[in-house]
């Protein structure tokens, strides 16, 4: 039989198998972005041309422990917490089979503890995508196979408790918004998790001296269906915490149910066909199937991301014209809370991924574009802009609330919280930026040493891209130390931080119930949103411009006379 | 009216079309499966193993 507790901040009924699972599973998630974290900074350290801190070995090493942590295991146990929290408590349901959830995390945790391990004995430096023929130690997809399934027995653990909360008419109509993003996220899992048991158990395999060869196309093709699909779980995740906190914060609701969850219905739909983009300049696959996955299919996904990013603000605007803050275009912006870490980490996220991650992201998708920077230092520029000031800025401002309500603790650094939004968005924002034009001039990603010191054959770059990742370097490290500030907060919050004290009728009187997309189905039932429509038409301008900006630098790449 | 009166169960009317498939995680859950699967996995490994092979 399941027991609940009451939530004295939020009035919730939080099923206590589920709070543990949530706990455990956001604590692994932190640790991990520690060590991802950790190797991060060694790897922008040695790109740094005037530091150049890791031998190549070392690097290379640094560098798939780095993309393994945060790009998989922070954030995949980061979500497994919000699968359980927008089931099981936002539909105040018991969680379905806690069991399996305990599975889910021991089986993540081994995978994921595995991996890093061979990793770490040195003989499985081959990166995130570990492309063969380059060959790891068993273990190494052992560990990510492990994790995957663990993962997948979470998305179970999911869709069971949808199914008990229906059953058990624990909600009325549709899902809430928030749960219905997180459940988009699930399926998106589900797939992700399919093709990389498709294409890493025949590895494990070759691995082991059992099968004789992979194809190195095939593998690519398939590979991708998990490695880029994965991060399309986190834009799916990271767009329903933009709803919670919009909903937690102001009440918001979104300007139309029926628009939002189309655009997440196009998610399901076509996001993952945006893998192919990778493949953009392998030969051997037809041009058909290159562009009808980027461009034709995924374009309808872009159009997803779109109306969320109009209807994410809209519905906070609305929430705060409202409350009276109707002034203007922009009272309601100016007056927003800027100093809560929730909210600065919501707003930087919805900025800095619209404009980083999503604008890049459908120029890199564009068939004739890709070549001008395919497998350069652009690609992890560009998607730091999208896993990490959106999706990781994202979930850091979720845990800002999660924490102290579900360890019902005090922040132990609110001072530091304050800033530390802005120094992370900030950091990791220009590192990116600084990236993505280090690329445009050519600098390979994945490159050891740009300056070819011990080869043969040199090529000279410009001093602008030298000057580009020394600025990337410098802007990685503040953003790291922004990250640090993070961890350091939530950590000592949990171990540390005082106990919060419940006001002094909270026994009698009903906490304030959170309302808007997080618990209940409705609109705001306006499109009086004019400032969120002024900074819509400034993104379309932006996101035009740059595009076009991209094709005239192509014909100027690809000289015809 | 708002949209949540106008459109939900129990006022009499019928549901539409698009609200029960949003409203069903299990077919939300094949088709976003099925999808890219065909789209992208079968589609893509057909054009691989279609590639002749070198004498």
């Amino acid at each position: 039989m399941a027991q609940f507790r009451t939530c004295p901040d939020t009035g919730f009924a939080i099923d206590l198998a589920a709070d543990k699972l949530i706990k455990w599973n956001a604590v692994t998630a932190v640790v991990f972005l520690l060590v991802g974290g950790l190797f991060g900074i060694l790897v922008a350290l040695t790109r740094w041309p005037a530091v150049h801190l890791l031998d190549a070995d070392l690097f290379y090493l640094a560098l798939t422990a780095h993309g393994l942590d945060v790009l998989l295991v922070w954030i995949i146990f980061f979500e497994m917490a919000l699968l359980y929290f927008t089931s099981s408590i936002l539909l105040k349901t018991r969680l379905a089979a806690p069991w399996l959830g305990w599975v889910q995390y021991t089986l993540m945790l081994v995978g994921a503890l595995i991996t890093n391990v061979a990793v770490l004995q040195g003989e499985s430096s081959v990166m995130f995508t570990s492309y063969v023929p380059m060959m790891a130690a068993p273990h190494f997809y052992l560990g990510v196979i492990l994790f995957a399934v663990g993962a997948l027995m979470g998305c179970v653990v999911f869709f069971s408790t949808l199914y008990i909360a229906k059953r058990d008419k624990t909600y009325e109509g549709s899902i809430p918004l928030v749960t219905f993003g997180a459940m988009t996220a699930a399926i998106i899992a589900v797939f992700t998790i399919l093709a990389g048991a498709v294409i890493l158990i025949p590895t494990f395999f070759w691995s082991l001296g059992f099968i004789g060869n992979i194809d190195t196309l095939m593998y690519r093709v398939i590979w991708w269906g998990l490695g880029h699909s994965s991060q399309q779980i986190n834009v799916a995740a990271q767009i329903a915490c933009w709803y919670a906190i919009a909903a937690i914060l102001f009440g918001a609701k979104p300007l139309s149910e029926k628009v939002s969850r189309t655009a997440f219905l196009f998610y399901i739909l076509f996001l993952q066909l945006a893998s192919a983009h990778h493949i953009l300049v392998d030969p051997g696959i037809s041009s058909e199937w290159k562009i009808f996955n980027t461009s034709y299919a995924l374009y309808l996904a872009v159009l997803g991301s779109m109306l969320h990013g109009l209807t994410v603000p809209g519905a906070v605007e609305a929430a705060l014209r409202k409350k009276g803050y109707n002034r203007g275009l922009f009272e309601w912006l100016r007056k927003a809370p800027w100093g809560n870490p929730v909210f600065a980490g919501f707003a930087l996220s919805v900025v800095l991924f619209g404009f980083l991650g999503g604008i890049t992201g459908v120029m890199m998708g564009t068939e004739q574009l890709n070549i001008i920077i395919h497998n350069t230092l652009y690609v992890p520029g560009h998607f730091h802009g999208t896993v990490v000031v959106g999706t990781t800025l994202a979930f850091m401002a979720m845990a800002y609330w999660l924490v102290p309500v579900l360890w019902q603790k005090e922040l132990v650094f609110p001072g530091l919280a304050k800033w530390q939004p802005y120094l992370f968005g900030l950091g990791m924002g220009l590192a990116s930026i600084f990236m993505m034009g280090a690329g445009t001039l050519g600098v390979p990603r994945r490159h050891w040493d740009i300056s070819f010191a011990d080869a043969m054959m040199v090529h000279e770059f410009p001093a602008a891209a030298y000057m580009m990742m020394g600025l990337a370097g410098i802007s990685g490290v503040i953003g790291g130390i922004g990250g640090g500030i993070f961890i350091l907060n939530m950590v000592s919050t949990i171990l540390f931080g005082k106990a919060k004290v419940p006001a002094p009728a909270a026994e009698e009187a009903p906490a304030a119930p959170i309302g808007g997309a997080a618990t209940e189905y409705g609109s705001a039932s306006t499109l009086e949103v004019p400032g969120t429509f002024v900074l819509a038409l400034v993104f379309l301008t932006a996101f035009v411009l740059y595009y076009f900006v991209n094709w005239k630098y192509l014909a100027s790449v690809w000289g015809m006379s | 009216m708002s949209e949540h009166d106008s459109t939900h169960a129990g006022d009499g009317g019928s549901i539409p079309f698009m609200q029960k498939l949003l409203d069903s995680p299990f077919i939300l859950l094949f088709i976003g499966v099925a999808m890219p699967t065909v789209i992208y996995i079968i589609w893509g490994v057909m054009e691989i193993v279609s590639i002749p092979v070198a004498p």
